[in-house]
């Protein structure tokens, strides 16, 4: 690291994160100042695009190569009125909040109070969405027994592809303007003139990049830096108009459109450039072996553009979601390795100076992960766990031949399949290509505590779900699991339909046409991303709660029906009293000791985790969405299996009342007692490949990773859990101990980064459940 | 068949030979090594053992217990305590498998021994003196196509190294002292018995990681090792030479048996001075080759 990217990474790191009222308030000017009336939606929404990218504040900081911020400097974090709007209190809040807290100025509480609020009041889509949903849906999500994500932001999680090496946005204008020429359809020439006007506004907005640096280059009296200046306005009036003609062209421009996507609205997981190894490496071969370029240049031009991922905190959410998913992580995840359109080996020179770059850069943001192929040497894996082992949790690890397979299970051609890759935690797409969303979590063990109280919820004192049977009528195992499963499919049969209220409403209401220019085939079609206009459509629901879920049915299978060691009755009255009787504790150690549990590759416990997720799975797959595609079911839990284990109750495999649910496809915390293969082999009898991702959490203790031979060990228990089908594994390696020590003095570990969920973050940001939650992972030693 | 009787299992064992194994502790050992990391292992029979921190004193033990004899030297290991044990605060030491049981056990992990070169691992205690069983288990190992490791602390009759040789593919074989008595005073036996069976077996082409504990006040000093030097560089055949440091992690199984763990931690550095004793000689460590 030189000293430029030393400052620069420094100055990211100090920077306090804020609230900036500026995008909020140039869009109020925006849609209070003209009629707007009889414009089609789509071109209002570009013209509000327009209006943004030619009035917000452009941003170069000194010695910057990559420039752009999304704010107004880097950590100001734009809001987004038009999808949620933040009340006074919640920005408050975000303001004193002990963890992950923004900044919030008085000028902008102000502004709100006086612009941005009695503007956008019951205007914003999460107003829409609430006002639209029936009662039993807003009592099952009051509930708890699902998420939606759509409330506070819009539909994102996808990727680029390579199509922005190979040609500017003159010649997207271009093709745009053929099809626009000889289209009749009224909904298309609207969808087609948005595009455009969209595509026009980002390339001016690099251009106020190009002017700014100008101005700023007449002032400078370093002539290095007056020098940098020049290049930069270059550089900035010649992409994104134009292909990138250099690998420090190609980079800039990836941050404009990603900068674009981000403004234009606030998608889930941001946006990420992909394969970025594979996008840049023709123009790293061709520089470095002209000489126009050596490795130290690459190397400071990527961390300068990795700098600019971390200088963009999430844009935080309002109300009580809030405590859903807090952090400052977007989720941008850069993908590398994996295989080639032709299917080879995909690993290049380039693949092994980005991991030094994670290595040396160390920041939240971006998120990296490998694909790991057959086809990869085993020497790239060695490289990434050497990475792992310095224990931030990056990068996680992917089985390319099953993102594969589950991309042509969902009838994806091959060469996009091999394109594609995942994002956001473990989410399966189709790069450049695919509108995949996920539209919320889904709490699978809430699921089983509604099914012991017949379709009733004590917490919220409702009747939730159908009437399936008392938890004493059900005689045999099988019947209780025909009640769990008549559940599962009324509540999974609930979200949907809410979802394709909500579908409807982005349609309608806040198309994207700039996202849309940048995903196969809208232009081609001339329909907007949120209608349908993506070559393939996929929406996701997320299972929560897997562990769990598996470890009580097991226990009520063992104990009550097997063992008759008590009544479901008897079990019914000890889950709702919490284990709080004396003689209870006896009962729960039963649960805990002497129940097979998942995680042991033990098949008595994994054939009723198989059970549950095909019954997830049969009710879920294939149901088609208001967008032409469908819904699948992904397993992961991000940090939301603390939220989902507040809203139930005592359960069956010993866990008390509000405490978090297993993550992921990852064991009960602590409940894996035979070594990570038996892990392993447990959530490979799972069919990954019916998913769009699967999340496994291991943590190790560093000493067993301390030497190479402990590390190549690791590369293969990776190796043989993408052979037996696993989707996605990712490594916690830091002791007990040191989390221990940073609970108690947070102070002197501010920097200590651990894997969350599909992501990391800062340790001592995470709630104190969270924390437990992760020290209650099984470590795996190893027998010295 | 014959029966084994086996007191632990572990999986993803990973200093027990090359790649990921498959570790079966076999119960019964001829000696009584003052450091005995696995004190559990020595008796032949089944024990019955108790872990107090995890016990919740629920007394389901006291009353399940036929005799009323719990604990005490009467207690005829029938196991009545700890099939009732919640907590697993009870357990019983030593299970019978056939050798087809622990066959399906290996197999499991077959993925994982393909990927990483590893395989199984039988240790002890002392696997040879569970011969039938081992030379049973063996065979069925080498018929899967299974790479099998025996750890031994050499002490057995020729014959029954005899019958592991066709189907072990790795020993890994104790060399704890090249003095005599030394060596009985610390391990309760002489050392002739075990040295005349590592020359045999190196003569014998089989593949041999010696492996060599180091004991303080026992066999940390350069005297021991520079004559082990001589020693090992005199065997016609070996593979490596591991050192491995004595640590007291078994205190809790000493406590659970209600016995004292005298073992001493060799001193800082001293592991690092013998490995360049021996590497100075051209002898290196398993992981160095």
């Amino acid at each position: 690291m030189n000293d430029r990217v030393r400052i620069l990474r420094e100055a990211s790191l100090a920077a306090v994160p804020e609230i900036s009222s500026e995008r909020a308030v140039i869009l109020t000017e925006f849609y209070s100042g003209i009629d707007l009336e009889n414009l089609p939606i789509p071109v209002q929404r570009a013209m509000a695009f327009k209006y943004l990218m030619g009035n917000r504040s452009v941003y170069i900081g000194t010695g910057e190569l990559i420039v752009g911020e999304k704010g107004p400097v880097p950590k100001a974090v734009p809001t987004y009125p038009e999808l949620c709007c933040h009340t006074l209190e919640d920005l408050r809040l975000l303001d004193s909040r002990e963890k992950t807290p923004f900044s919030v100025s008085e000028e902008v509480i102000e502004v709100y109070r006086d612009k941005i609020i009695p503007f956008w009041q019951g205007k914003t889509m999460r107003d829409f969405i609430f006002d639209s949903m029936e009662k039993r849906w807003l009592d099952a999500y009051g509930a708890g027994v699902f998420t939606e994500f759509m409330e506070q932001r819009s539909p994102g999680h996808t990727v680029l592809d390579d199509k922005i090496y190979g040609n500017g946005f003159m010649s997207f204008i271009s093709t745009a303007e053929t099809g626009l020429a000889g289209e009749t359809d009224p909904n298309k020439q609207a969808e087609l003139r948005a595009m455009i006007i969209s595509m026009k506004a980002l390339i001016r907005f690099a251009e106020r990049h190009a002017e700014q640096a100008q101005e700023l280059s007449l002032t400078e009296t370093d002539p290095d830096l007056k020098n940098e200046l020049l290049q930069i306005a270059e550089i900035c009036s010649r992409v994104p108009r134009h292909a990138p003609s250099t690998f420090r062209e190609a980079l800039q421009y990836y941050w404009f459109v990603h900068l674009g996507v981000t403004t234009e609205l606030n998608p889930w997981d941001a946006f990420c450039p992909g394969k970025l190894d594979q996008h840049l490496y023709p123009f790293y071969r061709r520089e470095i072996d002209s000489g126009q370029l050596t490795r130290e240049e690459a190397e400071e031009l990527l961390h300068c553009f990795w700098i600019k991922f971390n200088n963009q905190p999430a844009p935080p959410k309002v109300g009580v979601t809030a405590a859903e998913s807090s952090t400052y992580t977007d989720f941008a995840q850069i993908n590398l390795g994996g295989v080639k359109p032709d299917g080879t080996d995909g690993v290049n020179e380039l693949t092994y100076l980005l991991l030094d770059v994670i290595q040396d850069m160390r920041l939240l943001q971006p998120s990296s992960s490998v694909q790991v192929s057959r086809e990869n040497p085993d020497e790239y894996i060695l490289r990434a766990a050497e990475i792992i082992k310095t224990g931030f949790g990056q990068p996680s690890v992917f089985n390319t031949e099953m993102i594969i397979k589950e991309l042509l299970r969902q009838g994806k051609t091959l060469a996009d399949a091999r394109c594609g890759g995942t994002s956001g935690c473990v989410e399966t797409g189709a790069f450049g290509k695919e509108n995949y969303c996920l539209t919320g979590y889904f709490n699978l063990t809430k699921i089983l505590e509604l099914t012991l109280d017949n379709g009733y919820d004590f917490r919220t004192d409702k009747q939730l779900g159908p009437v399936s049977g008392k938890a004493e009528d059900l005689e045999t195992f099988k019947g209780l699991f025909e009640a769990f499963r008549e559940q599962l499919e009324y509540f999974t049969d609930l979200k949907i339909e809410g979802n394709r209220r909500i579908e409807r409403l982005y349609a309608e209401k806040l198309p994207v046409p700039f996202l849309s220019v940048l995903i196969d085939d809208c232009i081609e079609k001339g329909i907007d991303y949120h209608s349908g206009g993506a070559r393939y459509d996929t929406s996701y629901i997320q299972g929560v709660g897997l562990g769990t879920v598996t470890d009580s049915l097991s226990s009520i299978k063992t104990h009550v029906f097997d063992k008759s060691a008590l009544s479901m009755k008897e079990l019914s009255i000890i889950l709702h009293r919490n284990f709080d009787n004396p003689e209870d504790e006896r009962i729960r150690q039963l649960f805990m000791n002497r129940t097979p549990a998942y995680g042991n590759d033990d098949d008595s416990a994994d054939s009723i985790m198989v059970d549950v997720f095909n019954s997830f799975f049969n009710a879920v797959d294939g149901i088609k969405n208001t967008r032409g595609g469908e819904y699948r079911i992904n397993m992961l839990p991000t940090t939301c299996h603390v939220y989902f284990g507040s809203v139930i109750g005592a359960t069956a495999d010993g866990r008390f009342a509000g405490k978090p649910l297993s993550e992921g496809i990852s064991p009960v915390q602590g409940r894996d007692r035979k070594g990570p293969t038996a892990v392993l082999l447990s959530a490979a009898k799972m069919d990954h490949s019916l998913t769009g991702g699967t999340l496994l959490n291991q943590r190790f203790t560093p000493q067993i990773l301390a030497d190479k031979s402990g590390l190549k060990k690791l590369v293969h228990l990776i190796r043989g859990y993408f052979r037996l089908g696993g989707h996605h594994i990712q490594f916690n390696v830091v002791d007990s101990e040191t989390l221990r020590e940073a609970q108690k003095f947070p102070e002197n570990h501010r920097d200590l980064i651990v894997r969350v969920a599909g992501y990391s973050d800062y340790f001592c940001d995470l709630s104190p459940d969270l924390q437990e939650e992760i020290i209650s992972r099984t470590a795996h030693a190893s027998m010295l | 068949m014959s029966k084994g009787i086996i007191f632990d299992v572990k999986r993803f064992s990973i200093h027990d030979g090359p790649g990921i194994r498959t570790t079966f502790f076999l119960k019964g050992c001829p000696l009584s090594c003052v450091w005995c990391q696995n004190p559990e292992s020595i008796s032949e029979g089944a024990q019955i053992v108790f872990h107090p921190s995890r016990c919740i004193d629920c007394g389901a033990c006291l009353e399940a217990c036929p005799g009323g004899k719990l604990d005490t030297t009467e207690c005829i290991r029938c196991g009545a305590c700890v099939d009732v044990c919640c907590t697993t605060a009870r357990e019983v030491l030593g299970k019978m498998l056939s050798p087809g049981q622990v066959m399906n056990s290996i197999l499991r992990d077959r993925v994982f021994f393909e990927e990483s070169g590893g395989g199984v691992t039988f240790s002890g205690g002392e696997p040879m003196k569970q011969i039938d069983f081992l030379k049973d288990i063996l065979h069925l190992c080498k018929e899967s196509k299974i790479r099998t490791a025996v750890d031994t602390c050499g002490y057995a009759s020729w014959e029954s190294f005899d019958k592991t040789l066709e189907n072990t593919d790795l020993f890994l074989y104790d060399v704890k002292h090249l003095d005599s008595d030394i060596h009985e005073r610390f391990t309760g036996v002489g050392n002739k018995l075990i040295l005349e069976n590592l020359i045999k077996l190196a003569e014998s082409g089989a593949t041999i990681i010696l492996r060599i504990p180091l004991v303080g006040g026992f066999n940390d000093n350069r005297d021991f090792f520079l004559r082990a030097t001589e020693f090992v560089n005199e065997l016609p055949r070996y593979q490596a030479v591991d050192i491995l440091a004595c640590h007291d992690f078994a205190r809790g199984k000493y406590r659970m048996l209600n016995r004292e763990l005298c073992c001493t931690i060799p001193e800082d550095g001293k592991l690092e001075e013998f490995k360049q004793i021996l590497s100075s000689a051209g002898i290196y460590g398993s992981e160095e080759i």
